[in-house]
């Protein structure tokens, strides 16, 4: 294509460089250009939140943003939250408290868990479902998503302060 | 959903933006936060042959106050406007308002300013900002100008903005040493678009309203200024007939449409209920 | 130190999803996600109009575009005699269109093309002309003489009816009515409504030119029925068909039908020799698939003056766009509607139900529920909640007067089906004490004496899930029974393959742990297949909550087979005769002497190594469950909402669930799917509709406009439960999956108008909208002031 143009985006702390043309969706370059077919999409419109990704670490819905945007910066996708072979507590607390059924949600939901404990390491439900409620969910009927997140910020804080200790 | 083919560019200042929108302004959109615009494209119901990507401009994310006044730059995020502690002092109606648009992950890209040059009849900063009295300043490559928020909006999804402009700024007048405001929102949930929204804007002085702004967001073609129900609030003191006017005036001023979230006729009572729970609440604060 | 006991019991233990561990990592596998060889993009074009003549197709400006492979269109789909395919209920839908079109998002054309961003660029130069015909939006016009015939492609089809059905005793009934000395009636409208699953429809079809095999990854909750009905229709040997169902993103039921874009992408692949890929968009998906729901009923209670019911009527139209396309059991028209007797022992009721084709899109699944029981739950108990407030009873006490009593069970209804077990006066007192029912009546009181609003609903729903038994129910003519097949291996690990399919309910955790509660083997060690019908026993599939009643059942039952046969090998090993042995958990011992003893993986090895002489090798079996009878779950939802008696809105305060499922085998995935179907009938009663105007435009073809609940407004669920085990199950167990869908659209509904009922409100059609709260307020208010 003769529209096309070089981007380089670290993609779960490794750059990750190619040739797009100027229309492609984040989400698209991520899933085709990458592989990366955690993140997923569900609408049209920007309103479910399957596509959530971290963008220097604040959760975007990457349906909604160009991948030309995203060059240079860095991005966080759902298969960069386990570290070293270990599941990010995120991770854990969505499998403890049967915070999925389906798994299409999950991915945006645990990256959106995973900012909110960044801010906010003891949330309430309250707090929880106010940070999950630019996505969607038809499983779970979200209550389980809010143990998960709490669940998830209790066993950081218990390592942190068994880090300590 | 999948956007039309389109050019490029990312300039990395102002004045390179100008020039790229001086030769293709007709044909170019500016993309700020692009939760309106990319919507639109991957619909493919805005199909832009050029695309001017204004985020790699440094300096255009200011929120601060200058000479009394606030100034809104062009790539303040709602949800910056949601976190500041500054909008939280000192602006009630732009901190009642951000938590209500759209949805938390979209507020994260979402601009003040690009919600403005969108002039969607159900958004929301709009309200806030002709409430407020603002004006957006507009740039083009010959030079700046200041335009009232009510002059702005021409008509849905239609502004006065020249093809060649950008509009890097909102400036917001001094609220006043003691003010109220607030924004309400019937949604019907969250990420929904406004049925009714209300912003109100009153500079108090001791008892009286010295100064009232109310504008309704979804309830006409543009949103409205509740210039008559201002007018009624302006040097009266808050007390149940004042305030049951002013609901009045207001919702007279609505000119909604029946829809599936409801009739022409529940909607101007919302307008009205709305008006009279925020003049009610500035009522009960300054009498606390 | 405690010595480590090992795990034996596994019946009722909430064990963590063995699933989990891929879908957490982002490693599903969605049909999106797969990524063929050579794959080519396919994208449709869809009709803008809800009616028109189709005068023209031009495709010329498409087909030249760059990195554009093919155009099809229904006049190609004809040559090949693919223009119509059958629906799931024996009626025909349009593959592509030929003569007309017959509602808006009707399927037009395909591009096919390199990437799917240019087969969307082609759509844009399709050039099509439509010549555009009187639009038939309600049913009720849609009977009316003079109204346009929407199928007129179907010889001998005069008008739009497309069915008349009746059900029950229609004499007794109106005997009932003539003896009774209060009638109550209600007629309300069951909205459009989607299942909207989160993953949309997809496909790739790979028709290899040199093979003739045709695989297709599909998003199929039926993909053994989908196969047969694809030979059938194509005319494609069934052996060399292989669907494969990978991980599907929620299902509820939309994605139990064939739709076109299957159809046309295999058509393209067999026609171009490449795997042809078509993902659904949301637009597509809302606009064309499987919708669920839109009846409009009447339904009169006729009661004596003490509360006994006498008799039901009722009387109902089925909206059901252009097509009869429900997954329909063949001999019951309107599904299971006429279960709509419910928790109630009721002597005589009359159902005569009408389905209307409109220029609307096909489907009328069965969204999260079985076969219409969802509207008829909602009918009865809007009904008899209103029959309440009539007779100035309270709604839970008209309820146990009338309940069919423990002691009843078997219970047959008047309209013919056979309730297994229940006990719904306890399930019933359950939800009172524990919602604090009658604090909540205390405050209502107080709460209305200063002007505000709280409504107290209740629900107390019956339902009917797991077809078969086959000798009802059937798909298009294939029985309704399930399987399972069970390969124990030599190192005493297992492989189950079903002919269900999971769309997120677990299974592959709650299968695993029927084998291991009856076959010792741990639920780590057995792993679950499901989807491929090249490598599972074929099925029906996953809807009607019937996964745990039928193939559930069948896991039962090929384990016990299995141990059966392992008895007999634990009998050689320990050189002892089979009447000798007994089994424990996981493991064989001599009777009278524990310490001789052989575990289950014992016996797996010695299966292969050491299998006594005339017996078979191996420790393996299928089998085929076709279920005595459906199983009836029921339960009671308590539900409170606070209504803003200024604007219409309302909040859900309160939700108290009682379900009585028989015996759980996983708690904790039986209480995720019954806060699911909470959450769904919180959406069907607050926002969820697929609505048209009069021109047949759909308002409802995306997320901005076909509202789904996010967890802000979602309430906050108490659950509990009561245990009556289904008698004829082999684990005790009944379906689950839909219970609270079908039972919780009335509780809210129920607490909105309780809420509304000093005002005179008797009835606010779902989806109860603010707007809709506030007129029935502002009429009950203006009719008192007359």
């Amino acid at each position: 294509m003769a529209n096309e143009t070089t981007i380089s985006i670290t993609v779960n702390g490794r750059e990750r460089s190619s040739e797009v043309e100027p229309r492609m969706l984040l989400v698209h370059w991520l899933r085709e250009g990458l592989g990366l077919t955690g993140t997923h999409i569900g609408c049209d419109t920007t309103s479910c939140g399957a596509c959530t990704v971290l963008l220097d670490g604040t959760p975007v819905k990457s349906c909604t943003m160009f991948a030309v945007q995203a060059d240079g910066r860095a991005l966080t996708t759902v298969e960069g939250l386990q570290q070293n072979g270990k599941l990010h507590a995120i991770q854990e607390g969505f499998k403890e408290e049967h915070g999925l059924q389906c798994g299409f949600c999950t991915p945006g939901m645990m990256l959106l868990g995973a900012a909110l404990l960044e801010d906010n390491p003891n949330p309430s439900e309250k707090d929880v479902r106010w940070a999950i409620s630019g996505n969607l969910c038809r499983c779970t009927g979200y209550q389980n998503i809010v143990k998960a997140v709490q669940y998830a910020g209790q066993k950081i804080e218990s390592e942190r302060s068994g880090a300590q200790a | 959903m999948f956007p039309r083919s389109f050019e490029y560019f990312a300039p990395t200042s102002i004045e390179d933006a100008l020039a790229l929108l001086a030769e293709h302004g007709e044909d170019a959109k500016v993309l700020a936060g692009g939760q309106s615009l990319i919507p639109l494209m991957k619909l493919r119901f805005a199909a832009p042959d050029y695309i001017v990507d204004i985020n790699r401009i440094q300096g255009l994310d200011y929120l601060e106050e200058q000479d009394g006044s606030l100034r809104i730059g062009a790539l303040v995020r709602t949800s910056d406007m949601e976190r500041s502690e500054l909008i939280a002092s000192r602006y009630p109606a732009m901190a009642a308002a951000a938590p209500l648009i759209s949805d938390p992950v979209v507020r994260n890209l979402g601009t003040v300013v690009g919600s403005l040059c969108h002039a969607d009849p159900q958004g929301d900063w709009a309200s806030v900002m002709l409430a407020m009295g603002a004006e957006l300043v507009c740039r083009s490559a010959t030079g700046e100008r200041r335009v009232a928020i009510g002059d702005l909006i021409d008509g849905p999804f239609t502004t006065t903005l020249e093809p060649n402009e950008i509009a890097t700024e909102v400036h917001v007048p001094d609220p006043g040493a003691h003010s109220f405001g607030t924004y309400l929102k019937l949604e019907r949930k969250v990420g929904d678009f406004a049925s009714v929204g209300v912003a109100v804007h009153l500079a108090l002085d001791g008892d009286r309203v010295e100064r009232a702004g109310i504008a309704l967001t979804a309830v006409g073609a543009g949103n409205i200024k509740a210039k008559e129900a201002e007018d009624a609030l302006a040097g009266a003191v808050l007390d149940d007939a004042t305030i049951d006017r002013a609901a009045s005036l207001a919702a007279e001023a609505a000119d909604p449409k029946t829809d599936l979230r409801g009739s022409a006729d529940y909607k101007r009572e919302i307008v009205r209920v709305f008006v009279t729970r925020a003049l009610s609440q500035a009522a009960t604060a300054k009498a606390a | 130190m405690a010595v480590e006991e090992k795990e034996i019991e596994w019946l009722g233990k909430s064990v963590k999803r063995k699933e989990d561990d891929r879908f957490v990592r982002g490693a599903g596998n969605y049909v999106d996600d797969v990524v063929l060889p050579n794959m080519l993009h396919m994208a449709i074009l869809r009709s803008p109009f809800a009616h028109a003549r189709l005068t023209s197709i031009d495709t010329s400006a498409a087909e030249a575009l760059d990195g554009v492979v093919a155009v099809v269109t229904g006049a190609l789909l004809a040559e090949h005699n693919l223009a119509w395919m059958p629906t799931l209920s024996g009626d025909t839908q349009a593959v592509l269109a030929t003569d007309k079109v017959r509602f808006q998002g009707q399927e037009v054309a395909c591009v096919v093309a390199e990437n799917p961003y240019i087969a969307h660029d082609a759509l844009e130069l399709i050039e099509v002309e439509y010549d555009p015909l009187p639009v038939i939006v309600d049913p009720k016009k849609s009977l009316d003489d003079d109204a346009p015939v929407i199928r007129n492609d179907k010889e001998g089809q005069k008008d739009n009816r497309i069915y008349h059905w009746e059900a029950g005793d229609k004499e007794a009934t109106d005997r009932a009515f003539e003896g009774a000395d209060v009638v109550v009636s209600l007629d309300t409208h069951y909205p459009r409504s989607h299942p909207a699953p989160l993953e949309c429809c997809a496909c790739i079809a790979d028709v290899n030119p040199g093979t003739g095999k045709t695989t297709i990854y599909m998003t199929s909750q039926a993909p053994h029925a989908i196969r047969t009905v694809f030979a059938m229709v194509t005319g494609l040997p069934e052996q060399n068909i292989q669907i494969i169902s990978p991980d599907i993103g929620g299902g509820f039921g939309n994605k139990v039908p064939v739709y076109p874009g299957y159809v046309v992408a295999t058509a393209a692949s067999l026609l171009i020799g490449q795997p042809v890929k078509w993902t659904e968009d949301r637009s597509g998906n809302l606009a064309s698939t499987g919708f669920a729901r839109d009846f409009h009923m009447h339904g009169e209670l006729a009661l004596d003056r003490d509360g006994k019911m006498l008799g039901l009527r009722v009387g109902m139209l089925s909206d059901q766009g252009y097509a009869y396309a429900d997954a329909q059991p063949s001999k019951f028209k309107a599904g299971l509607f006429h279960i709509v007797t419910g928790s109630y022992d009721m002597p005589a009721a009359h159902v005569v139900t009408d389905g209307a084709y409109t220029n609307k899109a096909p489907g009328g699944v069965a969204y999260r529920c079985s076969f219409r029981v969802t509207e008829a739950s909602f009918l009865i108990e809007r009904l008899v909640q209103n029959a309440a407030y009539e007779m100035d009873m309270e709604p839970a006490e008209l309820r146990r007067k009338n309940f069919i009593r423990p002691e009843q069970f078997p219970y047959t209804s008047v309209t013919g089906f056979i309730y297994d077990s229940g006990d719904y006066e306890k399930a019933l007192d359950l939800a009172l004490e524990k919602s604090g029912y009658n604090e909540l009546r205390a405050e209502q009181k107080r709460m209305r004496d200063e002007g505000k609003l709280l409504g107290i609903g209740l629900a107390s729903f019956t339902e009917v899930v797991g077809a078969g038994p086959s000798r009802d129910y059937d798909i298009l003519g294939i029985k309704m029974f399930d399987s399972a097949e069970l390969r124990v291996h030599p190192t005493g690990k297992a492989i189950l393959k079903l002919g269900v399919k999971s769309q997120g309910q677990g299974h592959e955790t709650t299968f695993a742990q029927i084998v291991a509660s009856e076959l010792g083997i741990p639920p780590d060690d057995v792993t679950v297949q499901e989807g491929d019908t090249d490598n599972t026993p074929y099925g029906l599939g996953t809807y009607a909550s019937r996964s745990t009643p039928t193939g559930g059942a069948a896991t039962a039952v090929v384990a016990r087979k299995l141990r059966e046969k392992a008895k007999e090998i634990a009998a050689h090993t320990l050189e002892v005769a089979p009447e000798d042995l007994e089994w424990k958990g996981d493991h064989f011992f001599v009777k009278g002497a524990p310490d001789q003893s052989t575990t289950i993986q014992e016996v797996a090895f010695a299966a292969y190594t050491n299998h006594p002489q005339g017996m078979e090798a191996g420790l393996e079996g299928v089998t085929y469950y076709d279920p005595p009878n459906m199983t009836y779950p029921f339960g009671t939802y308590v539900v409170a909402v606070e209504v803003d008696a200024k604007t219409g809105e309302w909040k859900v305060r309160t939700v108290v669930a009682v379900d009585d499922c028989g015996i759980r085998i996983n708690p904790m995935i039986v209480e995720g799917q019954i806060m699911g179907g909470l959450t769904e009938g919180f959406a069907m009663s607050s926002m969820q509709q697929i609505a048209f105007d009069e021109e047949g435009n759909c308002l409802g073809s995306n997320f901005m406009d076909y509202l789904l609940p996010t967890a802000w407004e979602t309430p906050h669920f108490e659950l509990h439960e009561t245990v009556t085990p289904s008698p004829h199950h082999p684990m005790g167990c009944k379906g689950v999956g839909e219970s609270a869908t079908v039972g919780s659209p009335a509780a809210y509904a129920n607490a909105v108008v309780d809420a509304l009922l000093h005002l005179g409100v008797r009835n606010i059609d779902m989806p109860m909208t603010s707007a809709k709260v506030w007129e029935a307020m502002q009429q009950g208010r203006q009719a008192q002031d007359q």
